[in-house]
């Protein structure tokens, strides 16, 4: 057992439990999302006592110099006196529009009011000024302006409700991050790409796409985006677009029931592997759906990819 | 005299065998299941440390470490056949690059001396 102090009061701890549990389960509302390290909405910073080096893994050096700390995945030996994280590790933003892209996915463009450097293709939190806050992955390039999210609209899901009714342009929000290493690396500018994801795994791949393009890449690029049915797919005509422009990029759509004009039909790896039987020497991107990205690693895999050099994020639904 | 890990090539060594041997467990039926739905990157973690400490490299392994680390695959009814089985897909992974069946004798023969922990005897 150890105790958090947190705003003038002690909480006690229980052997095993992360600072955000505990101060959860007595009732001190922290926000958080994930619970597994990655997303970032629980960062809190230290006062007093021993950070363990597991709860600053993958913050910015100058974070962690200061004290900054991932709640969720802090199992203090002693205890530890804490603050929220305040508005230094956040940026605000405004958001510029909302746009319904397909018949459950909007495009939210955000300006950001401060520093926020990021690679297309990574995910950020973004906050809500009630405090809700959600991992999205980045779909456009640090030139562009302009930060633009893609969101899948969930019935009764807290962010889905918010952007759906009552978010206008112009309404101010904080992002902070960004996270992950989904993104576009120079270097190699021959070697194979392959992207593929489905429903709103296409943000960070369009953003991939278009970094990979922009910076030269001459190696083939091949964009697969999978959906249930046509009316799930989005971006049609701007990747139709690239794909004119651009020789060696091609732009797949398959979906899992119904038929439409250049939609191939039938399961993503299997729609994968088909055009491309052997991935030795290849990069794979993988997002989306969690149990979709699991068993498209393990198959990409299998087909003679390199673990290394396969990078996936799977947008998991927020801990309970 | 060189050490075995040295004679097979160290570190790169592992990192040649690592995605083969993991590809070969994942196909194989009679050991695939005990690693469906588990997190693909960390699985490749662990079996770099596995072939590290086969290759006879630096590992800090306990026996504890093994009866603890595979208590739940025990449960899952693992036996000494799953075991055989990942010795002999070890063996072919070795075989592939080319490494004398020596050296591949003495890598089985570390695997072999952890079956008893592994399977929690
Ligand atoms: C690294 C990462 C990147 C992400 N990137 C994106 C992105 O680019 N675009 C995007 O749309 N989402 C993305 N997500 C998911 C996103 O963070 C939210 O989980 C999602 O938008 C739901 O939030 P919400 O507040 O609307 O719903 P919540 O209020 O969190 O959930 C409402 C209900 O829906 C359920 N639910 C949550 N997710 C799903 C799901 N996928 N399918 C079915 N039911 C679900 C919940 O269990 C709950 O019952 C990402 C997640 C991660 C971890
Ligand atoms: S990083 Fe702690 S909740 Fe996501």
């Amino acid at each position: 057992m150890g105790f958090v102090d947190f705003e003038g009061r002690r909480y006690e701890r229980r052997d095993g439990e992360s600072v955000l549990d505990a101060l959860l389960r007595c009732g001190v509302e922290v926000s958080h999302s994930c619970k597994a390290g990655s997303c970032g909405a629980c960062m809190m910073r230290a006062t007093g006592g021993a950070v363990p080096e597991k709860a600053q893994a993958g913050l910015k050096d100058t974070w962690k110099a200061r004290g900054y700390f991932l709640s969720c995945a802090c199992t203090p030996d002693g205890d530890l006196a804490v603050a929220t994280a305040e508005a230094d590790t956040q940026t605000p933003a405004r958001v510029v529009d909302l746009e319904l892209v397909s018949g459950d996915v909007m495009r939210v463009r955000l300006r950001c009011e401060g520093e926020f450097d990021f690679r297309a293709g990574q995910y950020l939190t973004l906050r809500t000024a009630a405090g809700v806050a959600r991992s999205y992955s980045i779909a456009s390039l640090p030139e562009d302006g302009v930060v633009e999210l893609h969101v899948r609209l969930l019935a009764g899901g807290r962010m889905s409700e918010w952007l759906r009714s009552e978010a206008r342009a112009g309404d101010g929000v904080a992002v902070q991050g960004p996270a992950g290493d989904c993104f576009y690396l120079p270097g190699d500018v021959e070697q194979p790409l392959l992207l593929a994801g489905t429903g709103t795994g296409l943000a960070p791949l369009y953003g991939i796409v278009r970094d990979a393009l922009r910076s030269g890449h001459r190696g083939p690029v091949r964009l697969f985006h999978g959906a249930l049915r046509v009316e799930g797919l989005y971006l049609r005509e701007e990747l139709r677009r690239l794909a004119a422009l651009h020789e060696n990029f091609e732009y797949v759509a398959a979906v899992l029931a119904g038929e439409g004009p250049d939609v191939e039909v039938g399961e993503m790896d299997g729609v994968i592997l088909r055009r491309i039987p052997d991935l030795k020497g290849w990069r794979g991107y993988v997002c989306g759906d969690p149990p979709l990205v699991q068993k498209l690693k393990k198959k990409l895999f299998l087909s003679g990819m390199a673990m290394r050099d396969i990078h996936a994020d799977a947008f998991l639904p927020p801990a309970a | 005299m060189s050490t075995l890990f040295e004679q097979l090539g160290g570190a790169a060594a592992v990192e040649a065998a690592v995605d083969s041997f993991y590809r070969k467990v994942l196909v194989d039926d009679r050991v695939s299941h005990f690693f469906d739905g588990v997190d693909m990157d960390r699985q490749r973690d662990k079996q770099k440390a596995f072939l590290t400490m086969a290759f006879g490299g630096p590992h800090n392994y306990t026996g504890k470490d093994m009866r603890v680390g595979h208590a739940h695959l025990v449960a899952r009814g693992l036996n000494d056949s799953h075991v055989d089985a990942i010795i002999e897909l070890l063996g072919a992974t070795l075989r592939e690059l080319g490494v004398s069946e020596d050296l591949i004798g003495q890598v089985a023969a570390i695997a072999e001396s952890t079956r008893n922990d592994v399977l929690g005897r």
